[in-house]
């Protein structure tokens, strides 16, 4: 350990740099984003599996919804609580959640995903049909 | 020192271990548990059934590329294709044209007059040997065992355009462009399309899956008829029974689903 004091600096100055980002945005962490419902999807209470699920599976669930209707012909989804629901984004996911700004781009830009189902199901069922 | 040293390491790592195993097994058990959710799917109880879809088109009663209109425009309005004036980059899944297009192999030098100037309609023709079908890599193209449709998964198309060279029809469009723009009233309750995928007529199979029949029928005021090819009784097995018919490029063995009375 001839150069100690050498190494050391260089330690402390790696770690301030390391750590940089952490202290200097101490507790400046964005507020996780309030995603809004709309008066419809409100008053319909449940959403077509519970609050937990939907907002750690929905894109899995998705997922399984377009395999079933556009390969295997099936096109009625019946949940847990045997409730039917027409399996399609447009018209059953946003008829409720018709603020896709407020609802799906707040989390969606949170956590930086760029989901691309956009490019070719309409948005918004409702708006100006 | 070195004894010590080693039994350190394997402490740390058999701790290690034990910490990170709890999460693992957590994670496994709900991917387990998420996969048992008794969640069902089925198919529409109004849905019609087949064991292959067919069409049959009485040209007789078509004098003239306007009276396709309404039948093109149904379908297109409903089906979000775009209407693109680039005559390369034009998406269509049903159109008119000419006898001697339509049948090169069975145009004659000189023909009635009443065939050769009348509209044609022309379609995809859902295959029951579809070559679309075999040159898909990806499998986005493929012919649904339960009612004999080609059908198309629009997520899967990486936009080769393999099918659109092996369909003797040229019955499929490529989106040279973002589509969107060029689409002029959006049905919200059908997805459009983006850049890079290859479409073409569905059948309607959204509709058939509630119980309607496809937009074109609908529109056609009798003039088309649509049903199922194996069912003796079916609308499309007696007219195929009582006029005679012809099917586009036969010769080939794709064994077309789309009849015409001429």
């Amino acid at each position: 350990m001839n150069n100690k004091t050498l190494i050391v600096t260089g330690l402390v100055i790696f770690l301030i740099i390391v750590l940089f980002p952490f202290w200097y945005m101490r507790g400046k962490a964005a507020p996780m984003p309030e995603p809004v419902l709309t008066p419809k999807a409100k008053a319909a209470k449940a959403c077509v599996r519970s609050t937990d699920y939907m907002r750690a599976e929905h894109m899995q669930l998705l997922d399984i919804w377009r395999d079933e209707v556009v390969r295997r012909s099936k096109r009625v989804y019946v949940n847990p609580q045997g409730k039917e629901f027409n399996m399609s984004l447009s018209n059953t996911c946003l008829d409720c959640h018709s603020n896709k700004t407020e609802f799906c781009d707040r989390c969606h830009n949170y956590a930086s995903v760029r989901p691309y189902c956009w490019s070719c199901h309409i948005d918004n069922p409702k708006e100006k049909s | 020192m070195d004894s010590s040293r080693r039994r350190i390491l394997q402490l740390l790592g058999v701790s290690a271990l034990a910490l990170t195993t709890r999460p693992v097994f957590n994670a496994f058990a709900k991917e387990a548990q998420a996969a048992g959710a008794e969640a069902a799917f089925k198919a529409g109880e109004k849905a019609l059934q087949a064991k292959q879809w067919a069409m049959v088109i009485d040209t007789r009663k078509f004098h003239s590329e306007a009276e396709l209109e309404p039948l093109v425009e149904a379908c297109h309005k409903i089906h979000n294709v775009p209407k693109l004036q680039n005559k390369n980059h034009e998406i269509k899944w049903i159109w008119g044209t000419h006898y001697h297009n339509a049948f090169p192999n069975k145009a004659a030098r000189f023909l009635a007059e009443s065939v050769e100037h009348r509209p044609f309609l022309v379609l995809c023709n859902h295959c029951e040997n579809p070559p679309c079908v075999r040159v898909c890599p990806t499998q986005a193209t493929w012919k649904r065992d339960t009612d004999g449709i080609v059908f198309m998964d629009f997520h899967r198309c990486i936009g080769c355009r393999f099918c659109m060279a092996a369909c003797p029809f040229g019955a499929r469009s490529f989106n040279y462009r973002d589509p969107r723009p060029f689409i002029k009233e959006t049905n919200k309750k059908f997805p459009t399309r983006m850049k890079g995928v290859v479409e073409k007529c569905n059948f309607c199979a959204e509709r058939l899956a509630v119980g309607q029949l496809p937009a074109c029928v609908e529109a056609s005021d009798g003039a088309l008829a649509f049903g199922d090819l194996y069912d003796p009784e079916s609308e499309v097995r007696k007219l195929i029974k009582t006029n005679y018919t012809i099917r586009r490029k036969q010769t080939l063995g794709t064994e077309p689903s789309v009849y015409y009375i001429v």
